[in-house]
């Protein structure tokens, strides 16, 4: 791990410190002594220098960066993790590197990299009810290939972008790296400064930038936001990428396992949306085992403060530590042999969950609880769509 | 300086090989090192692939090699396997930066050609970088790495070049990868 690399580089004092966090967040918690030795060593090293550490059960890295004012609008943020990338929701260029990379910018406060082009995603009108951000990021995987796409900036504009919320920005940012893109970048506006100052307590100061007006784009996709239905990423197959269809075409394929949680899809707004379904439906179906992973240590107390905790626990959702979970088979549940999972994550690989054997399907957290009501694929719009007449 | 010389039989794979089929996330779960994860390589892709792995094999992929996580380790484990350099359509950005800074050499290139168990030579001819199929008697061409990269590849990966600089005095350059 980086650590490892800083030692062997010669490194011994951090390059300002203060500027470097740490987070105990994909074996949270260990399942056995060797990670726990290795969390031990992040213990020892974050102690011996002062700098902050967010402790098993704090959350994800990306969402405590974003929760506790470490990133700010405009600046260079680099991150140990292919969803770094997350932060740029908040104005910040950010991005994933290796260990070596970040043992190199722990020691030096530099690194090697090369201005990327970018493409512009211009989003207009407004979302239908039922389809969420987690829709729009798959739309855009669907039209970007990825080998185009690599090495560039996503560039989310538009007046679409103004209705979407700082969490529904950080999918869309988050899943710039599925998407096989360097970073993906939102303009600051009130929201952005609102969120951060709801988060932190303070006013940030506005150090945002912004798109030069004779800006040239490698590419320009237009995507209008009230056409969009809810979408679905198959499990890849034969070493394929995953292929986005539709959801409604696909309604009715067997559910075994629903995962809400990660840095895509386990924040307030998701769980507040997810239970807006399971309220219209009742009871989950016995086959389905529910799975609640809460980005942060924030998003589980105030799911408890809510009272939306007791509801998930009431419905049968287990309630897991908050950190990356099942997200990538690192710690926490795994899926059987032949079991389909429906996943508010970014990521479906095989054997992502730890098995081979699953099939991992993407969707919005609606469409999650959906599935989870009825134990199959269901577009969720249909636990929606009587609401003029007071819902059922 | 140009150092570079690398003959191996090619091992060829599609396009999108992610870093979960590269090293898979379970295998993670446990221990990190490299010399004992080589042994599970691509193993959900192809089931025993580690053990039909020569040193000195070339991986040949198609487009967008490595997507996926930034974990250096699954450039650390093609490399604990004997592999020392990767063909491909593409790279996801961070496989590619981890491949360098760790001393694998990256080479982007047509892979279309190329059949399984070719013989490649990678080296240098009139000062320019060079794929040789010596089974198909045929050039593949590849563009000239950055100045940034061939220093941390010359220096033998990014740890060695800033043990031995302290720092990035290659980042005067202006065209670095």
């Amino acid at each position: 791990m980086a650590i490892d690399y800083f030692h062997k580089m010669g490194g011994t004092a951090l390059h300002r410190p203060e500027s470097i966090v740490f987070a105990m967040d994909h074996y949270a918690p260990p399942d056995n002594p060797a990670t726990v030795r290795l969390q031990d060593t992040v213990r020892d090293f974050t102690a011996a220098r002062g700098n902050v550490l967010y402790e098993i059960g704090a959350g994800i890295g990306h969402q405590l960066m974003a929760e506790h004012g470490h990133v700010a609008p405009g600046g260079l943020v680099l991150g140990a993790d292919s969803h770094a990338v997350t932060y740029g929701a908040l104005n910040a260029f950010a991005a994933g590197i290796g260990s070596s990379d970040m043992a190199a910018v722990m020691m030096t406060g530099k690194l090697w990299l090369k201005v990327p082009e970018s493409i512009r995603l211009l989003l207009t009108g407004q979302l239908p009810q039922g389809v969420d951000a987690k829709d729009i990021a798959l739309e855009i995987i669907d039209h970007l290939d990825a080998d185009f796409t690599s090495y560039k900036t996503l560039e989310f504009s538009g007046n679409g972008v103004a209705s979407l919320s700082l969490e529904q920005r950080m999918v869309l940012a988050n899943m710039s790296a599925e998407a096989g893109a360097k970073a993906g970048i939102f303009a600051a506006d009130g929201k952005t400064f609102d969120y951060l100052r709801h988060q932190t307590g303070k006013d940030i100061a506005d150090t945002s930038v912004s798109a030069d007006t004779d800006a040239h784009y490698a590419a320009e996709v237009a995507i209008d936001l009230s056409e969009l239905s809810p979408r679905l990423a198959l499990p890849p197959r034969n070493g394929a990428a995953a292929e986005v269809v539709a959801l409604e075409d696909f309604q009715g394929r067997a559910v075994d396992m629903v995962y809400l949680g990660t840095c895509t899809g386990g924040r307030s707004s998701d769980y507040e949306k997810a239970l807006a379904i399971i309220r219209r439906g009742g009871k989950k179906h016995p086959r389905v085992q529910l799975v609640v992973t809460p980005a942060s240590d924030r998003v589980l107390s105030g799911l408890g403060a809510t009272g939306l905790l007791n509801e998930f626990i009431q419905f049968g959702a287990v309630i897991m530590t908050p950190g990356c979970g099942a997200c990538c088979g690192s710690c926490g549940g795994i899926p059987g042999d032949g079991k389909v999972v429906l996943s508010a994550a970014n990521r479906n690989f095989t054997g992502r969950m730890g098995n081979a054997k699953a099939d991992i399907y993407l969707a919005s957290p609606q469409a999650c609880a959906a599935a989870a009501l009825t134990g199959e694929i269901t577009d969720p719009r249909h636990f929606l769509a009587p609401q003029s007449e007071g819902g059922s | 300086m140009n150092t570079i010389a690398i003959n191996g039989r090619a091992r060829v794979l599609p396009d999108d090989i992610n870093t979960d089929y590269i090293i898979s996330s379970r295998r993670k779960r446990v221990t990190i090192d490299p010399d004992v994860l080589k042994q599970y390589l691509l193993e959900d892709f192809t089931a025993g692939f580690s053990d039909t792995v020569n040193d000195g094999d070339i991986l040949v992929a198609g487009k967008n090699f490595g997507c996926g996580s930034a974990m250096e380790v699954a450039v650390t484990v093609v490399l604990a396997s004997g592999i020392r350099c990767v063909l491909a359509k593409s790279f996801s950005r961070s496989y590619y930066r981890n491949a360098i800074n760790n001393g694998l050499l990256p080479l982007i290139c047509d892979t279309g050609g190329v059949a399984e168990g070719d013989t490649l030579s990678i080296g240098y001819h009139d000062g320019a970088l060079c794929i040789e199929n010596l089974t198909q008697g045929r050039m593949i061409p590849t563009p000239d790495l950055a100045p940034m990269i061939m220093a941390i590849l010359q220096a033998g990966g990014l740890t060695a070049y800033l043990r031995e600089h302290g720092d990035f005095p290659d980042l005067a350059h202006p065209s670095t990868g």
